[in-house]
């Protein structure tokens, strides 16, 4: 097996989407709002449609913009429902993004005439071909670096959530544990919802670009959810958190490349598998270990502690 | 648009095709219908979205193994199989999460489902890139094929939901105690995670079944959307289970036709929408907890609130102008002397003015802003002024409360207070209202304005 230079992207690109992931997903965790990356990535479908049935054409931007958009409806239309009606929040979160999903999937057919826009391509991604869209040439030390598309939006990505969880991070912090006090305290909570809620719809639209969106609903959740086992505080788990989903974005990218082998298949048949779905595997794997293992919450610590104990 | 012979082929179900797309929709609707409204009252309706997306590995895995046997690899069967076991492990390795650690419901959800759907996504690029080629076509199993039906997928459907109706029927009172209290089920001696596992698996039966019959979104909107719209118009059980049931059949049967009638519309998300407009028009109309019925039965009671702080704001004037041992007579009062017994707003006075006036209580308020109680309205100023000074002495007597506090308290409490409450204090009061000498007992407390 041979390591090329795309290779080293690919692994970059998938990094920088997992970590960008993980920042916002311990909010989610805390909040009991961890399938909201997997409602607002089915559900941004009618955006993307809508925006290419406004330009006809597949353009980035009012695709991004549209799919936002949706995005943030999403949240917000979960929030009324479970409000006005009374609904539980997991079942009116099902039911607004599957109603949304096949919006999308209408508009789709009835453009499908003059469009190749394929849910699939939106579900699974396709980071093996992203390092092939250069659009920035920078030298350095002589040599020419070419750097993908994705990777400059990731990282903008990233930045701004970063940013984002520095500079909010005592809202944030009191929000998630606390609405109410959050509200004597003066902090909007609503406000720190949908700003976040916005943010992950932001994340999600640019990472699912790139990796497909297993990777965006697994690093939302599965990352944050190994530090929350780890740690009792939130800076910690937050550092620990984007650790791992930057952890399982390479492991998942070297063991795509070496699962076939693995499986005896012939490496020159298939060469390797699909890095998106392989990531998400490696941060479940890591998961589970930390799950069985951590010093504290760990289940063998804490049979242990019983078995002492009797 | 359509002809008429056309629409009414597709109801009365004359073309082959249509019957059978038809009926297998509206068979799973009825078994999904049941089962989510199991789950909706656990408050697991995502978990038909984490088992969907589990059971993509098994379908590979066993697609594999069929290759490796020198088989074809794409034999139902074994199909199904390998999405029924790796899907009952998805909500296993669920439940073990969040027994096990201080991981919630919904993360572990979430865990498990872009885990597995990782690993199937990984198996299915191998598979499909394998040079057998017989993969082709297995992504059908989870985007569906709902226009597509075939006999042997009637025939799966069928049985799949006889063995959920009649088992759900059967553990009724079982499951139904599981929904409510669990903790109270465990404590009578029910073995309350096996039942938990056995409605798991009952779920995931209809999940897999349906699966490849109408696909992944479809079939995770039939388990939560008829369950969730059915909430809205019963508080019972076995009703909302029916009720639930009918919607899931009536969306997959006009979902289905509709998709029939005209060309070029996928089957599976017309049905997802029919779905969502019955969900609609139950949160809007529900007779139980529908948004409209709601809002009407909020304004009743603050119409009645409302009917009720006047008629006390007006009797109290009235019986401090006529002094200790008088009668209380009929006198106009100003607008502003009212006004000011209480914190409300002129506008939320003027209306339970207007409506007081309807109801016959006062006489048509007069330019000069003067009120005057009719003989009616005197008779129940008097039984609401009553009722409330009754209450503050149960209050007084019996619940230690300090006195200052008892007119606040006694407020919020006197608009549920039934006649037979009323009767039942009377009885007990009776002495102190013989002391007190008067129809009406005196207040405990000084009445100032504002009160």
């Amino acid at each position: 097996m041979t390591w090329y230079i795309i290779d080293t992207w690919i692994v970059l690109i998938s990094i920088l989407a997992a970590v960008a992931c993980a920042l916002l997903g311990n909010f989610l965790v805390l909040r009991k709002m961890s399938m909201m990356g997997d409602a607002i990535s089915h559900a941004v479908l009618p955006g993307l449609a809508i925006a290419f049935l406004i330009t006809g054409a597949r353009a980035s931007l009012t695709m991004f913009i549209g799919a936002a958009v949706v995005g943030i409806l999403t949240a917000l239309f979960t929030q009324w429902v479970s409000r006005f009606g009374k609904v539980d929040e997991g079942a009116s979160m099902g039911i607004v993004f599957t109603t949304l999903f096949a919006v999308g999937l209408l508009l789709i057919v009835q453009a499908a005439d003059h469009v190749d826009l394929d849910a699939s391509c939106v579900l699974y991604g396709a980071i093996e071909l992203t390092p092939l869209d250069v659009v920035w040439r920078p030298e350095l030390f002589g040599s020419v670096l070419q750097v993908p598309r994705s990777a400059l939006v990731l990282s903008a990505v990233c930045a701004m959530n970063l940013l984002f969880v520095v500079l909010f991070f005592k809202e944030l912090r009191i929000a998630s544990f606390d609405s109410e006090l959050a509200t004597t305290m003066g902090i909007n909570a609503n406000l720190m919802h949908y700003m976040l809620m916005t943010l992950v719809a932001i994340t999600t639209v640019a990472a699912f670009e790139a990796v497909g969106s297993i990777i965006v609903i697994a690093m939302l959740i599965v990352p944050a959810a190994t530090a929350h086992l780890l740690t009792d505080q939130l800076h910690w788990m937050v550092v620990i958190s984007a650790i791992f989903a930057a952890l399982s974005a390479a492991l998942g990218h070297v063991s795509a490349i070496f699962l076939p082998g693995w499986m005896g298949i012939d490496p020159s048949v298939v060469e390797a598998t699909s890095t998106s779905g392989m990531m998400a595997v490696m941060a479940g794997v890591l998961f589970f270990i930390v799950l069985f293992c951590a010093p504290r919450q760990g289940i063998f610590v804490q049979k242990l502690g019983r078995f002492e104990a009797e | 648009m359509f002809e008429i012979s056309e629409i009414i082929d597709v109801l009365l179900l004359r073309n082959y095709n249509t019957r059978l797309v038809v009926i297998c929709t509206m068979l799973l609707g009825c078994a999904c219908g049941l089962m989510g409204g199991f789950l909706l009252l656990r408050k697991r309706s995502l978990m038909g979205d984490t088992l969907s997306h589990a059971t993509l590995p098994g379908v590979c895995l066993a697609f594999f193994v069929g290759v490796m046997l020198g088989g074809q690899g794409k034999s139902l069967p074994l199909l199904l199989l390998g999405a029924t076991t790796t899907g009952v492990l998805g909500c296993a390795t669920v439940l073990f999460i969040r027994n096990h650690s201080r991981i919630k419901d919904d993360a572990a959800m979430g865990i498990v489902l872009s885990v597995f759907f990782g690993a199937g996504v990984a198996l299915l690029t191998i598979v499909t890139k394998m040079p057998s080629g017989a993969a082709a076509g297995l992504e059908s199993f989870i985007y569906g094929k709902t226009a597509s039906m075939v006999l042997s997928d009637f025939r799966l459907l069928t049985a799949v939901t006889v063995c959920v109706l009649s088992l759900s029927g059967l553990l009724f009172k079982e499951f139904r105690l599981l929904c409510f209290d669990e903790v109270y089920a465990a404590a009578q001696g029910w073995p309350v995670k096996r039942l938990d596992v056995l409605l798991l698996a009952l779920v995931t039966l209809v999940t897999v079944a349906g699966l490849q019959a109408v696909g992944l979104i479809l079939i995770i909107a039939f388990l939560i959307t008829p369950a969730a719209a059915a909430r809205f118009w019963t508080d019972r059980l076995d009703q909302m289970l029916l009720l639930s049931a009918l919607i899931g059949g009536v969306s997959g049967w006009m979902g289905a036709s509709l998709s029939a009638l005209i060309p070029n519309l996928p089957a599976g998300a017309l049905i997802v929408l029919v779905a969502a407009a019955f969900f609609l028009l139950s949160l809007l109309f529900g007779t139980k907890r529908g948004v409209l019925v709601r809002y009407l039965r909020q304004l009743k009671l603050k119409r009645s609130v409302g009917r009720q702080h006047l008629l006390r704001a007006l009797y109290e004037i009235l019986e401090a102008d006529a002094g200790p041992t008088d009668d209380v007579l009929i006198r106009s009062v100003p607008f502003r002397k009212v006004r000011g017994r209480r914190t409300w707003s002129d506008r939320q006075l003027r209306s339970s003015l207007r409506l007081a006036y309807q109801e016959g209580l006062i006489d048509a308020v007069n330019d000069r802003d003067m009120i005057t109680l009719t003989r009616a309205g005197l008779d129940a100023a008097a039984q609401v002024t009553r009722n409330h000074r009754l209450w503050e002495l149960y209050l007084i007597e019996y619940a230690d409360v300090a006195t200052s506090r008892v007119d606040r308290d006694a407020d919020a409490v006197e608009h549920v207070l039934g006649e037979k409450l009323v009767a039942l204090l009377e009885a007990k009061l009776i002495k102190l209202r013989i002391t007190s000498g008067l129809e009406v007992p005196a207040s405990p407390h000084p009445i100032t304005p504002g009160d």
